[in-house]
């Protein structure tokens, strides 16, 4: 082994490598050799830093100095400053962070300093390709701790006491699942990962599954020895390419080390693993019809109980788990059920992965403690909302969850303060929203998303959201009336009650959500054919303001269909006609005094 | 097929390289290599860390580089920053010094005084 | 059931490799989405004919066959176009107004979702959230991530791909 004296570590995640991180690797490598630092120097690549929006991420050690947005021209500059001479390439830096020269340390961004994590904790610390990087930070230390000196009951008994809770989305508590499936006898039984990330906007299981393969294999053993099970499945989505090759790349490793297969680091235990890839349904994440199209049917729900731990894939007692809450059990059997606990709030222990999307400076995944507040995440951690715009709500638990308003944005989050609030944990989507983002059109997105996705198999599930998507788009064209809110409610609680899985039943939630907090907006559309957030085209009406016009004749120059009409040399003031205009907003985007409102 | 033990190994061995990514109390060997300190032959001193330390087989130490230090006519120049935070500035490097630093500071904890700012003003 | 699979394909020597997918999964449990997956990587798509082998070779009706194609969205009957245009319409990306973005796509190829242009050219879909919510908007095409789009950019990557230079707008 060659001792380098500084690594340089670059995120190979999804969301960096669309951005070309693939080729910063080499132009590193290959200039790396021209300053001839090749031997003194190493190159890895890792998992998701977390900070999407300022990717490509580079990272130096050990000074642990951040770039952002690196370009591929910005790599010679890199080599021959940084990593030769040892100055920083300040404007690379992390822009939104007050970090001075002599504190260039990662950690103390304003981005990282307040997160804490757990289930994050190697990524973008370690090569994923690389079993042996991930057993030097204490990789696979707990399976061996699990194995050679606890028993399955304590193992069980580890987890309950520590209070983990499933992350995908119900927040069942971890132990107790896993103390039915053990308390079950019979020949066969089965451990299974849903990697199943459906939820749009949320993406922290893929970043652990390509950042940290490691940790679930680990966890995924550790529960087949908990509940006496040999067999597992990881079922991820095939929209995940990069995590399925590292995944795979992760358990061949593993074998070979034999912490998979026979006889388990020489205790006579043994578990092994297999992918399943999803193929595109978004109610696989629900546990009873994940495990159909595992079984190769086509993957509807079925009624519980008999609940999966009594009888899941082919009728053997089965756990499921999410990606992010196996990530947290080796931690947990190491550090102790005390440490989890002492973490969160009363009923929610530990911490939680936010993916932190939509208006927000800062695009990217946090994990952060149980009961940290909406507001550290968005203005502390997520640097606030872009072009000085004001928050208005934050969506979570996707097509399944509710929002949170703005007058709520104190709350600590965690599983009951969400449900209080109307919204959801999910699996930790957080999508957040300005004020030019029309609720009513959010409510009829997460809609049209459940219109697509319901499997078809409960009838209130399959024409109930349609009508509901109806009703909504007939309000965002201007065409509502006021007892069309009536109905929403009526068909949200029949449907909900009626239907046989959690996506049916949670499906009318962001229209019930949307209506408990922005009720006004929906009558503005109906009463005043007026969309408040400007954002429903069909109720929008461009004009121009007098007094503000320049008379500079832009917009009547770019209207492409001549609805302007005015005269710079005669000064006949620009008017737009309504009935000729198309409401594609030209003017409005060239209009160099904001002369132009809609 | 792995035992407990040998796991705990590849564990103490990959550690070594990959503790730098993590915080830890590690004494700082810094080499300035700036342009001058370039010219004056810091990089052979760098590498001779490098080789020395694991040749020695230390942890706990990082080598880097830094800027121009300021007294360019005793370039190569090379700081070590104990865990305590005291410096050690030594002056005029070159690789045949370094096996004595790593070997007297490095490993066992004595300030080489012959090489120091200190005697070489 | 599909019009573009015709019956020439008696000589295509992709039949037997269809043949060795089966057996190579046949006795694993829940064998027949794998199956699916590595016989669409073949064709890019599942013709009948690959249909009917499967169900044979698996010894299960075909209408089982076709009812697990049917029911996810990643398993396709149709042919799919040289370039496959995917725009993200994850929440993040609808937020930052993938919307809009997708009305420019349909007006510029002048397809709808899920089609593809007569020319074979291009195939027009819209997909779940593919992660890459710091470039939110973000399209695909053929894999290929195109983010940060405002509707201007639309034409020029679509020319660019006509033109097969690649046209990288980021």
């Amino acid at each position: 082994m060659q001792l380098f004296r500084s690594h340089v570590l670059v995120c190979g995640g999804t969301g960096c490598t669309s951005s070309n991180s693939e080729a910063i690797m080499s132009e590193l490598n290959q200039n790396l050799v021209k300053n001839q630092l090749d031997s003194e120097v190493k190159v890895v690549q890792t998992g998701c830093f977390g900070l999407c929006e300022e990717g490509p991420i580079m990272v130096i050690y050990p000074e642990g100095t951040m770039y952002c947005r690196v370009d591929v021209k910005d790599v010679p500059e890199i080599v021959e400053e940084h990593l030769l001479k040892g100055r920083l390439v300040t404007r690379l830096l992390e822009a939104s962070s007050q970090v001075q020269e002599d504190n260039q340390d990662i950690e103390q961004s304003s981005f990282f300093k307040k997160q804490l994590r757990v289930a994050l904790r190697n990524c973008g610390r370690i090569n994923p390709e690389e079993i042996d990087e991930y057993i030097a930070f204490d990789g696979y230390k707990a399976l061996a701790k699990a194995l050679s000196e606890m028993t399955p009951v304590e193992v069980i008994q580890t987890i309950k006491d520590s209070g983990l809770r499933g992350r995908g989305g119900g927040g069942f508590p971890t132990g107790t699942k896993w103390d039915f499936a053990a308390q079950q006898v019979n020949d066969e039984k089965y451990v299974c990962c849903n990697a199943d990330e459906g939820d749009p906007g949320a993406f922290m299981d893929r970043s652990v599954l390509e950042g940290d393969p490691h940790s679930v294999i680990e966890a995924m053993t550790i529960a087949g020895y908990a509940i006496g099970a040999t067999h597992g499945f990881v079922y991820v989505r095939a929209e995940y390419p990069i995590a399925v090759h590292r995944l795979q790349i992760a358990i061949d490793q593993a074998r070979e080390y034999g912490l998979l297969g026979e006889n388990i680091l020489d205790t006579g235990f043994k578990f092994d693993l297999e992918i399943r890839l999803g193929a595109g349904a978004f109610v696989c994440g629900e546990e009873t019809a994940l495990m159909t199209s595992i079984e190769g049917k086509r993957g509807e729900p079925r009624v519980r109980p008999p609940f999966p731990a009594v009888k899941g894939l082919w009728q053997k007692p089965t756990i499921l788990n999410n990606v992010e809450t196996f990530a947290n059990i080796p931690e947990i059997l190491l550090k102790g059920s005390e440490w989890f606990a002492s973490m969160g709030t009363e009923k929610s222990k530990g911490t939680k992965v936010f993916a932190v999307g939509g208006k927000i400076n800062n695009t990217g995944l946090v994990e952060i403690p149980m009961g940290t507040t909406l507001r550290e995440v968005i203005y502390e951690i997520g640097g606030g909302i872009p072009n000085g715009k004001k928050f208005k709500a934050a969506q979570t638990g996707g097509p399944s969850g509710g929002c949170i308003p703005a007058s709520h944005i104190d709350t600590p989050i965690d599983y009951e303060s969400l449900i209080e609030l109307g919204a959801m944990m999910g699996s930790g989507g957080l999508i957040v929203m300005d004020e030019d983002t029309c609720m009513v059109d959010i409510a009829k997105f997460f809609l049209e998303f459940t219109v697509d996705e319901s499997c078809g198999k409960c009838t209130p599930c399959r024409l109930g959201t349609r009508r509901m998507k109806d009703i909504l788009e007939k309000i965002t064209l201007g065409k509502g009336v006021m007892s069309d809110i009536d109905e929403l409610e009526t068909l949200a609680r029949d449907i909900k009650a009626s239907s046989l899985c959690a996506l049916g039943q949670t499906a009318p939630n962001p229209v019930l959500s949307t209506l408990r907090y922005f009720r006004d907006e929906y009558e503005a559309h109906i009463r005043d054919k007026k969309c408040p957030a400007g954002s429903c085209k069909a109720l929008l009406a461009y004009e121009i303001i007098e007094e503000k016009c320049k008379n500079c004749g832009l917009c009547l120059k770019n209207c492409p269909v001549s609805a302007i009409t005015g005269n710079k040399k005669e000064k006949i003031p620009f008017v737009i006609d309504p009935t000729l205009c198309i409401k594609c907003g030209v003017c409005f985007e060239k209009c160099p005094v904001d002369a132009i409102k809609k | 097929m792995k035992t407990i033990a040998e796991l705990e190994a590849i564990r103490q061995k990959t550690l070594k390289e990959v503790g730098m990514r993590t915080d830890n109390d590690s004494i700082r060997v810094v080499v300035g290599m700036a342009t001058c300190g370039i010219a004056a032959g810091a990089r052979p001193v760098m590498q001779a860390f490098l080789t020395e330390i694991q040749k020695r087989d230390i942890h706990n130490v990082t080598v880097t580089a830094t800027g121009c230090i300021g007294v360019c006519s005793l370039e190569p120049i090379v700081d070590i920053i104990d865990k305590d935070g005291t410096k050690v500035t030594y002056v005029n490097m070159t690789p045949e010094k370094v096996a004595k630093v790593v070997l007297d500071h490095l490993a066992n904890g004595k300030v080489c005084s012959e090489y120091t700012l200190k005697e070489n003003q | 059931m599909n019009a573009n699979a015709s019956g020439c394909m008696e000589n295509d020597e992709r039949i037997h490799l269809v043949i060795d997918i089966v057996a190579k999964h046949k006795n694993s449990k829940g064998a027949l989405i794998p199956i699916l997956h590595e016989v669409q990587g073949l064709y890019g798509y599942l013709p009948v004919e690959a249909q009917e082998i499967i169900a044979k070779e698996m010894n299960v009706p075909i209408s089982e066959v076709f009812g697990v194609i049917s029911f996810y969205s990643f398993f396709s009957l149709n042919p799919k176009g040289k370039h496959r245009v995917s725009i993200c319409m994850g929440t993040a990306c609808y937020v930052k107004g993938s919307g809009p973005i997708l009305d420019k796509l349909k007006e510029t190829l002048e397809i709808g979702v899920g089609e593809t242009t007569a020319d074979g050219e291009f195939t027009l879909e819209d997909c779940r959230c593919l992660g890459a919510c710091g470039l939110a908007p973000v399209l695909t095409i053929n894999g290929k991530v195109f983010g940060r789009l405002t509707k201007d950019d639309i034409p020029v990557i679509i020319e660019g791909c006509k033109t097969e230079d690649g046209g990288i707008v980021q």
